[in-house]
């Protein structure tokens, strides 16, 4: 049945021809940057048009500022690429200190096993605190007794021990309605839930189990916004963007409740969940000529970059520092 | 030939002027179908009436932007998951239907390793697709040096679709009748001769309608991307196998996690893109089978 013969080599002749674009494809650029140990830098010419790829990944609450950051820089200096990814803080550490990435982006200071990983590989880094971040809690428009909440009555609600026993508002002070209490949270992996329980809590990690977590803030805005008892937390860009559905707790501490905002976050007074966010840059990577331009790029604009980016940009001081931290990591290499 | 069809039009025939419980049955399974298409259309409206104010051209110009989100597009996540599922189906396709022709047509099935392989064939197809995504990672990213680019991805979802392609091309293979194989060897073929002339020839429709349908379910696969820490956020198309990349399900997931409303419109939109190349990878299976049906 030659007819039959003459499809079967069409479908052939097709395969053939599909394969022999891709592999032209593939050989037209030889260099894709293959794999993070070969970093084919290519030779200093500062200034002029640099290229290669800058592998960044980590928390998914800095990386629209990494990204903001290379956008811009991509304006300077279109053929460096800077793929972003988001395995979250956790799992951005992991692949850091794998020497899989460049740069790690964190909303927590790292650990010390993560530290430990990362010595084992032999990879060095310098932690830079890129921008401010004010963890907010955050309650439906139409609560109208949780103005201000102490941090006491914050761990009361989400400490281990309130599992199955603090139900409704009224367990966690007998002045407030007796409301069914709804909680929404980030899921465990996220270095904004480390940072809440650390403070919050008291330990790193600690948490009653029983809330709603999401790695998705989007649904905790959508949660408690529908709930008349929900409470929950996120970074301040949510609530900012979710203005009209809910409302900032104000967080007393102490001394006194401070709302969250800009300047709170910003002059230090909105504690303790104002929070530092920060990239790591690799040691080997900030000897790359086009990572240390992105560096100072980044570094350079940050306030800039933060506001155009819709994060807390630094304060004057922690500018200077950022500075001087740069400065002393390129002059390492 | 003409015999074969008498059936079809006997049931319909069959089925005229029946009883009540006839009916009953026909309006449940219209029943049935209508859940799966109600859903199907809602869906699509919905999609599209969310994401209509950005499908336009600037969706497939224009790369992804967090700074603008009411012009970024999806142009990297087109790209990369052409690229992936290219380079799925040249490795996954040949593979899985030379697999298929071994064991259908080669492999004695009275023998324990032979329905051993099987076993596990079937096993593996039902595997969830992340348990993938963790053996591409271990496995191909990190122990083969592969790293996170297109390669590591296309291998891993190779992986993912290859059971489902053998699985699809054995039925193929075993529809084609045995007469056919019978006369060709009784003519003075060999067995390989059968095979290449007559058994894969009668057998290519079926073959390309699982194959397709195996790549457009790999063509909506996040979670093993996820794990593979393919970057969400991309801003150049890949340019070679060893190139960083993201795929469409990956941006949609970090547009719907951003909490500008305007993502929620990119990212809607974004699925009407996704939808489009799935209806039109399906609509290829639809007219290759067509074109090259044959009845016996």
């Amino acid at each position: 049945m030659t007819s039959g013969q003459r499809r079967l080599s069409a479908v052939a002749t097709a395969a053939l021809v599909v394969s022999l674009a891709a592999a032209c494809g593939g050989d037209a650029k030889p260099s894709g940057d293959s794999t993070s140990s070969a970093a084919p830098a290519q030779s200093s010419e500062a200034g002029t048009a640099l290229s290669g790829e800058i592998k960044v990944d980590g928390s998914s609450t800095v990386a629209p500022l990494t990204q903001a950051a290379s956008e811009l820089f991509g304006e300077e200096q279109p053929q460096v690429k800077v793929p972003v990814g988001t395995s979250g803080t956790g799992g951005g550490f992991e692949r850091f200190c794998a020497g899989e990435t460049d740069i790690s982006n964190a909303s927590r200071p790292i650990k010390d096993e993560e530290k430990a990983a990362c010595e084992a590989k032999g990879i060095k880094f310098t932690e830079l605190t890129v921008a401010t971040d004010a963890l907010t809690v955050v309650v439906p428009k139409e609560n109208d007794w949780a103005t201000c909440l102490t941090t006491d009555q914050l761990k009361k609600m989400w400490e281990p021990a309130a599992e199955g026993k603090v139900k409704t508002w009224k367990d966690v002070d007998p002045k407030f309605p007796a409301e069914e209490l709804k909680l929404y949270g980030p899921g465990t992996d996220s270095g904004t839930f480390d940072y809440f329980t650390d403070e919050i809590n008291g330990e790193e990690g600690a948490s009653r189990k029983d809330y709603s977590p999401s790695e998705n803030d989007n649904d905790i805005v959508t949660g408690v916004s529908g709930a008349k008892g929900g409470l929950g937390y996120f970074g301040f860009t949510y609530f900012e963007e979710n203005a009209d559905k809910l409302k900032a707790v104000e967080i007393d501490s102490g001394s006194g409740c401070v709302a969250p905002s800009v300047e709170t976050a910003q002059g230090g007074t909105y504690t303790p969940l104002a929070r530092p966010l920060f990239i790591y840059p690799s040691a080997a990577a900030a000897k790359r000529p086009e990572v240390v331009a992105f560096l100072d790029y980044y570094v350079g604009n940050i306030n800039a970059i933060a506001k155009d980016a819709k994060f807390i940009p630094l304060n004057a001081e922690q500018e200077a520092k950022l500075k001087a931290d740069v400065t002393a990591l390129k002059s390492q290499g | 030939m003409a015999i074969l069809s008498t059936p079809r039009s006997a049931v319909q025939l069959a089925s005229r002027g029946r009883p009540l419980k006839e009916h009953l049955f026909r309006i449940a399974l219209l029943a049935s179908l209508a859940i799966a298409i109600v859903f199907l259309a809602m869906l699509i409206i919905y999609v599209v009436e969310e994401g209509w104010p950005r499908l336009d051209a600037t969706l497939w110009e224009n790369q992804p932007s967090i700074r603008r989100p009411e012009t970024a597009g999806i142009q990297s996540g087109i790209f990369g998951t052409l690229w992936i599922i290219g380079l799925t189906a040249l490795m996954a396709l040949p593979t899985g239907i030379l697999a298929a022709i071994y064991l259908e047509e080669y492999a004695d099935k009275s023998k324990w390793y032979n329905r051993l392989i099987e076993l596990n064939i079937s096993n593996l197809a039902a595997v969830p697709s992340i348990v993938y995504g963790i053996l591409g990672l271990g496995m191909i990213a990190r122990w083969m040096q592969f790293g996170f680019t297109i390669m590591t991805g296309a291998i891993t979802i190779s992986l993912l679709v290859l059971p489902i392609v053998i699985i699809s091309a054995r039925e193929a293979i075993r529809a084609v009748p045995a007469s056919i194989r019978e006369g060709s060897l009784a003519l003075g073929a060999t067995q390989w001769q059968t095979i290449y002339r007559q058994v894969l020839p009668a057998s290519i429709p079926g073959i390309a309608t699982g194959s397709i349908l195996a790549l457009s379910r790999a063509i909506g696969e996040a979670a093993p991307f996820l794990m593979l820490g393919a970057a969400t956020l991309v801003r150049f198309n890949p340019e070679g196998v060893w190139s960083s990349f993201s795929v469409l399900p990956l941006q949609i997931y970090s547009f719907i996690t951003r909490p500008q409303e305007e993502f929620a419109i990119l990212a809607a939109a974004a699925i009407v893109v996704l939808l489009a190349i799935l209806l039109l990878m399906n609509s290829v299976a639809i007219w290759l089978r067509n074109r090259y049906q044959k009845r016996w």
